[in-house]
C-alpha cells in the first residue's frame, strides 16, 4: 500500500477502516434483507469498492458536497449518513431519508453535503458541478465531488461538465470508479482507452490514476485535488481502478459472466483486508480491536434494522406530498 | 402608462429580482447585454452550448442555496437536456422526500411564424405538462410576462417560462410599480356570453381579433387566457363555459395529447360544466406536423383569427 498512513493520525486511520467495514456490513445486511423480501426493487452493492468512497470523503469537510450513483450506499456512509435513516429508506418507511419515496437508488442527506444517489448513469455529474459552481460563488473554499463509474465517462454530461469546470476553474473532483464493467459490459467494449484519466488532457486539467483498492492512495490523490480546488486552480479527474465483487444488482441465482480468475484475483486484493493488515503492522489495531469494531458495527446495524421495522410505512395519501416545494 | 415590449418586460422583471436577491444568477449562451452590463459576468454567466450541463448545474446550484435562471433560448434546444429536466429537476424534490428546495427558472421561447422551420419552431409545452414536478406558464402580454416571471423567480420549485417568439417585440402597457401575478390564475381577456375561446400567447391576440369580427355579426365571444399551464386554472375555464355553453380551444401546438386536449377534458369531465354545454367542444390547433419552412406551408399549418372565426360560427350553427 501507499506509504502515506504515518501522515494521518491513528484515530483517523481507524475511522477509515471503520467506515469501510460499515459499508460492507451494511450492504451484506441489505442484500440479505432484499433476498428475504424486506427490501424492494433493486439493490446495487458497492462491496469491493469501499476504499474509493472512504479515501475521497476522508479528504473532505462536512460542508463539502458530493453526489453519487445508483451504487450509492458507500458514498452515503463515507460522508457520514445515518444508518438508521438509510436502512429505513431501504425498508420503504416514513423514517427513511426520503420518507420512503426514494429507496436504495435515491438516498440523499443535504445536511451533510450528500446530494443524492442517482439512478441515471451520468445523471448526477452536472448537478454536482452546479454545487461546485455554488461553492465557487460562495467563496468559502468549499469543494464538490462527483462520483461516477466508467460507464458514465462515455456519456455526454461527463464531457460537457469537465469542459465547463475546467474553463471556469470550478472547485471540483471528478472521481471515476472504474470497476471495469458498465453493468455487464466490459470496459474494453465501450471505450478505446486504457486509462479514463487520460481524458483529462482533452480538457486541460490533471488526470490521475490510482489504485482504488488502496484507501491511502485514494486519500492522497483526493487530498491533493482538494487542495488544488480550494486554491482556485480548478478541477481534477481521478480514476480509481477497482472492482465490483458482486453482480450489477443483487438477484438470486444470477450468473456472473465475468472471468472467474479475474474475480478471484480481485477478491485477493480486498481493500478492507489490505487496510487492516497495514494498521496491524503499524500497531494501530490488533485482533481484539478489530473484533470490537466488528461488534460495534453489528450492533449499529441491528439497531438500524430495529429502527426501520419500528417505523411505520408511509400513508397511501402521502404519495401526493412533496411534488412541489412549499 | 408606459409601454414595454414583451421581451423588455421579461428583462426588466429579471433585473428587478436580481437587485432584490443576490442569490439569483443567470446562465445562457450569448448573455443578454443589459443584464451583463448591470450585473457583470459573475452573475450573468456566458456558457458553452451545453444545455444538459447547464440544466443540471442549475439544479445543483439551486439545491445549494442559489436561485439560478437557466435560459435554454429556443425550447427545441432543451431537448438535449431531457434527462436533466424530466429525471432530475422534476423529480429531485419529491424523490428525496422534500429535503431541500430547488428554485430554478428555465426560460424557453416557443411557437412558430419565424420561417425558421421545424428545429426552431415548436410548442411542446404539453410534453412538459405531462411530467409531475414542473410548473409552467406562457404569457400573452408584456404585463403578464413581467408579473409571471417575478412570481416564478420567487417560487421554490422548478418553473418553466415558455415565451412566445412571435410576441417578443410586441408592445403593451406595463406599470412602474412592483407587482406579481400568481401562478394558476387565468385572465379573462374579453368578456362575452355566447362562446368561450380558450387561447394562449399569440393566439389570445388572434382570438381577440376574431371576437371583434364576430361582434359585428352580433356574436359575443369570451376570451380566456389561462396564462399558467401548470397549475391550470380549471375553475376559471369551467365558470366561463357554464356561462356561454360553448367552448373553442385555440392552440399553436398540434392537438394530439396537447394543451387543448387537457382543457377539453377539464370541461367535459366536470358534470356541472358538461351539463351546460350546448354542443361538443371545438379545437382549432396547428396541424400535427413538424413546422415547415416555406411561408405558404407554415401559414397553412398554424391556426389564426380566420380559423377561430370559422370555428365559432360552426359552434353556433350546429
Amino acid at each position: 500500500m501507499t506509504n502515506l498512513s504515518p501522515n494521518l493520525p491513528p484515530d483517523k486511520q481507524r475511522e477509515m477502516l471503520r467506515r469501510m467495514l460499515t459499508i460492507r456490513r451494511f450492504e451484506e445486511r441489505a442484500s440479505a434483507d432484499y433476498l428475504a423480501g424486506k427490501i424492494y426493487g433493486v439493490v446495487h452493492c458497492y462491496i469491493g469498492e469501499e476504499a474509493v468512497a472512504v479515501g475521497v470523503c476522508s479528504a473532505l469537510d462536512r460542508d463539502d458536497r458530493i453526489i453519487s450513483t445508483h451504487r450509492g450506499h458507500g458514498h452515503c456512509i463515507a460522508k457520514g449518513a445515518d444508518l438508521n435513516r438509510m436502512m429505513a429508506e431501504l425498508y420503504g418507511r416514513q423514517a427513511g431519508y426520503c420518507k420512503g419515496k426514494g429507496g436504495s437508488m435515491h438516498i440523499a442527506d443535504f445536511d451533510i453535503g450528500m446530494l443524492g444517489a442517482n439512478g441515471i448513469v451520468a445523471g448526477g455529474i452536472a448537478i454536482v458541478t452546479g454545487a461546485g459552481l455554488a461553492a465557487q460563488m460562495e467563496g468559502k473554499g468549499g469543494v464538490a465531488v462527483s462520483f461516477f463509474g466508467d460507464g458514465a465517462s462515455n456519456a455526454g454530461p461527463f464531457h460537457e461538465c469537465l469542459n465547463i469546470a475546467a474553463t471556469w476553474k470550478l472547485p471540483m473532483l471528478y472521481v471515476c470508479e472504474n470497476n471495469m464493467y458498465a453493468a455487464q459490459t466490459p470496459a474494453a467494449a465501450t471505450h478505446a482507452l486504457n486509462d479514463i484519466a487520460s481524458r483529462a488532457a482533452g480538457y486541460g486539467i490533471p488526470g490521475v490514476v490510482v489504485d482504488g483498492n488502496d484507501v491511502f492512495a485514494v486519500h492522497q490523490a483526493a487530498h491533493a485535488a482538494v487542495e488544488r480546488a480550494r486554491a482556485g486552480a480548478g478541477p481534477t479527474l481521478i480514476e480509481c481502478k477497482t472492482y465490483r465483487w458482486r453482480a450489477h444488482t443483487e438477484r438470486r441465482g444470477q450468473p456472473d459472466l465475468r472471468d472467474r480468475g479475474e474475480v478471484e484475483a480481485w477478491l485477493r486484493r480486498d481493500p478492507i483486508a489490505l487496510l487492516a493488515q497495514q494498521l496491524r503492522e503499524q500497531g494501530e489495531i490488533d485482533s481484539a480491536g478489530l473484533q470490537v469494531m466488528e461488534d460495534e458495527i453489528a450492533q449499529a446495524l441491528e439497531a438500524a434494522v430495529a429502527f426501520s421495522e419500528a417505523s411505520p410505512f408511509p400513508l397511501p395519501e402521502q404519495a401526493i406530498d412533496d411534488v412541489f416545494a412549499s | 402608462m408606459r409601454e414595454l415590449t414583451y421581451n423588455e418586460a421579461a428583462v426588466e422583471a429579471i433585473a428587478e429580482e436580481m437587485r432584490r436577491d443576490p442569490k439569483i444568477f443567470y446562465m445562457s449562451t450569448d448573455p443578454i447585454a443589459p443584464l451583463l452590463k448591470e450585473f457583470g459576468p459573475q452573475r450573468i454567466k456566458a456558457t458553452p452550448i451545453a444545455e444538459a450541463a447547464l440544466t443540471g448545474m442549475g439544479i445543483g446550484a439551486a439545491g445549494s442555496g442559489f436561485r439560478p435562471i437557466v435560459d435554454w433560448r429556443q425550447v427545441t434546444f432543451c431537448f438535449v437536456a431531457m434527462d436533466q429536466i424530466v429525471n432530475q429537476a422534476a423529480k429531485i424534490h419529491y424523490m428525496f422526500g422534500g429535503q431541500v428546495k430547488f428554485p430554478i427558472l428555465f426560460r424557453a421561447s416557443v411557437g412558430g411564424g419565424g420561417r425558421i422551420a421545424a428545429q426552431h419552431s415548436q410548442s411542446p409545452y404539453s410534453m412538459f405538462m405531462n411530467v409531475a414536478g414542473l410548473k409552467m406558464y406562457l404569457p400573452s402580454t408584456p404585463y403578464d410576462m413581467k408579473g409571471l416571471i417575478k412570481t416564478a423567480i420567487r417560487d421554490n420549485s422548478p418553473v418553466i417560462s415558455f415565451e412566445s417568439g412571435r410576441l417578443m417585440t410586441q408592445k403593451g402597457q406595463v406599470p412602474d410599480d412592483d407587482y406579481a401575478i400568481p401562478l394558476g390564475k387565468a385572465d379573462v381577456k374579453r368578456e362575452g356570453t355566447d362562446v368561450t375561446v380558450v387561447a394562449l400567447a399569440w393566439l389570445v391576440h388572434e382570438a381577440l381579433a376574431a371576437a371583434d369580427t364576430l361582434a359585428d355579426e352580433g356574436v359575443s365571444v369570451e376570451v380566456i387566457d389561462p396564462r399558467t399551464l401548470v397549475p391550470l386554472d380549471a375553475a376559471a375555464i369551467r365558470t366561463s363555459v357554464q356561462k356561454t355553453g360553448r367552448l373553442l380551444i385555440a392552440d399553436e401546438a398540434g392537438p394530439t395529447a396537447g394543451f387543448s386536449a387537457e382543457v377539453a377534458a377539464v370541461v367535459t369531465e366536470d358534470a356541472a360544466t358538461f351539463a351546460c354545454l350546448k354542443t361538443s367542444v371545438k379545437r382549432v390547433c396547428a396541424l400535427q406536423v413538424p413546422i415547415p419552412y416555406s411561408p405558404v406551408l407554415e401559414n397553412h399549418v398554424f391556426p389564426d383569427r380566420n380559423r377561430i372565426v370559422a370555428g365559432v360560427r360552426e359552434l353556433l350553427t350546429r
